[in-house]
């Protein structure tokens, strides 16, 4: 058994050391230069803190760079932080402060940004001659000995209700687990060639940064800001002859709606995988028409039981108006369905979907009290500690005993594949920006749109609004509907009355 | 025609000035989130419908560029 994902990546070097690892578009870069620029920047690291096991944060764009350093850091005996580049300084500056990385790496052109944010040391990527020097494997293997399975991997943010992200922590052992069940199930090999859209900060890049890592599969990095331009996006597929992707349905929606696939031809895609919300049936099927021979996958999970926790493989014709299920759970992990007074929904009814196994992440970097929030004993244990984490989403399972996701306990929401807590942008727009007394903010599922109605006896300019709220959250948090009620409804306790809300603005 | 869409285009990105000759997709004024409501207000105010195949870059790098795509769409 391998402790660390370094072990495969070390297996994978050896096999094939000029074959290419990742593309971008006018770079490439194959195994064995991945892994020698790897270990020169976990020389620079450790000849700049001699440290192991602490955390070190990336601000780099999505590209063959951070690459090299997410895998340098692990050579390092560290962990990593991948943050997003255009997040603004604000949010930036609260993870920083929470998660206190030892060091940043950066390259040229954003150090000076980086150096507004933190006192922490900074490397910069693009200083080192990374390609060029040789450095010995077997002293950073040395270090690496000290490591076990459950010592971090990385760190992955997500919102927080109290308006500064949580570090998930999750550990070698869970990644490798979901990797190697991925690859058992579905056959990913060195012929894999992988349409990399996530963005860094997604549970699901750093999946396939594993998979790269483990089965020699390349990467194909995808410009996020061609996200926007799907024709492009499909057209890079076609050239780079992708054969996987796995990405969030946002994309695959407009896909569907501007009826690309009749105009471009992928044949060498097999392999088509989705997470992160819920795909509309109409426009899956749309997708699956185009592509009769190929596998699709619905994958469902949250961040903190490492990247998804249950799969369906569509193996029937689906009615546009019938969901996609989740389907049940991956090797080696274990869903339970519990009600309102912790007992087993087995077959009938709707209960919160809890996960139990080895996908469970450690818990959130510097916060014990959230911590302790999700990850709570089996109450179907009373007899040794057992930790499940309790993920908010309910579920029921259909007549064919699969998961059907039906929406959420609290306010936290999916939108574009990132998770939001509506709460945090009401709370920053409350109490840091003082925009308004009072605000609530919706989400409509059909239209997916964040709407924010807020309390004023008079109107506040939108722009004014945007613009301050653009200080503080990230773009797909900003909400895309702004309305004003001159007071707010609320229900006999005095709480704000969110379902009828929905009524006047959904 | 100019006016609306600057006026649009305001109501996205409120901290820019879109009157200006800069490549508004190169210099990063819009983004990815942006372009998606762009193409929506836009098909909702002219009343039309903007093909797939016309969203690419180059049709939204300036105000010029938005004028002779939604001039090819037949508006005025």
């Amino acid at each position: 058994m391998k402790k660390n994902i370094l072990e495969y990546f070390f297996e994978t070097v050896d096999a094939l050391p000029n074959k290419i690892a990742v593309s971008e578009s006018n770079a490439k870069i194959t195994f064995a230069q991945l892994d020698q620029s790897a270990q020169a920047l976990a020389n620079k690291i450790i000849a700049t803190k001699d440290l192991i096991k602490v955390p070190i944060a990336v601000y780099l764009d999505k590209s063959i760079d951070l690459i090299i350093a997410d895998i340098g850091i692990t050579y390092s005996g560290n962990f990593f932080m991948n943050l997003d580049v255009k997040s603004p300084e604000d949010r930036i500056r609260n993870i920083i402060d929470l998660v206190k990385p030892t060091l940043i790496i950066t390259d040229a052109q954003k150090v000076s940004i980086v150096k507004e944010l933190t006192n922490s040391h900074i490397i910069q990527v693009d200083d080192l001659k990374l390609r060029d020097e040789n450095y010995a494997r077997i002293d950073l293997k040395r270090r690496l000995n000290k490591l076990i399975d459950t010592d971090p991997f990385c760190v992955i943010n997500t919102s927080g209700s109290t308006g500064t992200p949580k570090g998930v922590v999750l550990n070698h052992r869970s990644y490798a687990n979901y990797t190697r069940w991925g690859i058992s199930k579905f056959n990913f090999n060195a012929d894999t060639k992988l349409g990399v859209l996530s963005p860094v900060i997604f549970d699901h890049f750093h999946y396939e940064l594993c998979l790269m890592m483990t089965t020699g599969a390349e990467l194909v990095l995808l410009d996020n800001n061609q996200a926007m331009f799907p024709i492009k996006i499909l057209e890079n597929l076609k050239s780079s002859q992708v054969n996987y992707i796995f990405w969030v349905p946002t994309i695959m929606v407009n896909i569907a709606n501007m009826d690309l696939l009749s105009r471009i031809s992928l044949p060498e895609l097999k392999m088509i995988w989705f997470a992160g919300e819920v795909f509309p049936t109409k426009q899956f099927n749309y997708w699956r028409a185009h592509f009769p021979e190929s596998v699709f996958v619905n994958l469902y999970g949250p961040t903190e039981a490492t990247v998804d926790c249950t799969f369906y493989v569509v193996d029937r014709i689906l009615a546009d108006d019938e969901p996609i299920p989740i389907g049940n759970s991956c090797n080696n992990t274990d869903v339970i369905i519990l009600d309102d007074q912790n007992n087993i929904v087995d077959k009938e009814g709707e209960g919160e979907l809890c996960i139990r196994g080895t996908s469970l992440a450690m818990g959130y970097y510097n916060n014990p009290e959230k911590t302790a929030e999700a990850f709570v004993q089996n109450p179907l244990n009373i007899s040794y500690p057992e930790i499940i984490y309790r993920t908010g989403d309910v579920v029921e399972y259909n007549i064919y005993g699969e998961l059907i996701f039906k929406g959420r306990k609290d306010t936290l929401i999916k939108h574009l594949g990132y998770r939001i807590e509506l709460g945090e942008i009401e709370h920053l727009a409350i109490n840091n920006l003082n925009l308004f007394k009072n605000a609530c903010a919706l989400y409509n599922q059909t239209k997916k749109e964040i709407l924010l109605v807020y309390e004023s006896e008079s109107e506040i300019p939108i722009t004014i609004i945007r613009k301050e709220l653009s200080r503080v959250l990230p773009k797909y948090m900003i909400p895309t509907i702004i309305d004003r009620v001159d007071q707010m409804p609320r229900n006999a306790n005095g709480k704000i009355d969110r379902a009828l809300l929905r009524k006047m603005f959904c | 025609m100019k006016p609306k869409i600057i006026l649009i285009l305001s109501e996205i990105r409120p901290e820019f000035d879109f009157d200006s000759q800069i490549n508004f997709i190169e210099s990063g004024m819009l983004d990815s989130f942006d372009v998606v409501s762009l193409v929506t207000a836009l098909d909702e105010e002219f009343n039309i419908s903007i093909d797939g195949l016309d969203i690419v870059p180059e049709n939204f790098s300036t105000l010029e560029a938005m004028v002779a795509l939604l001039t090819k769409y037949g508006c005025k």
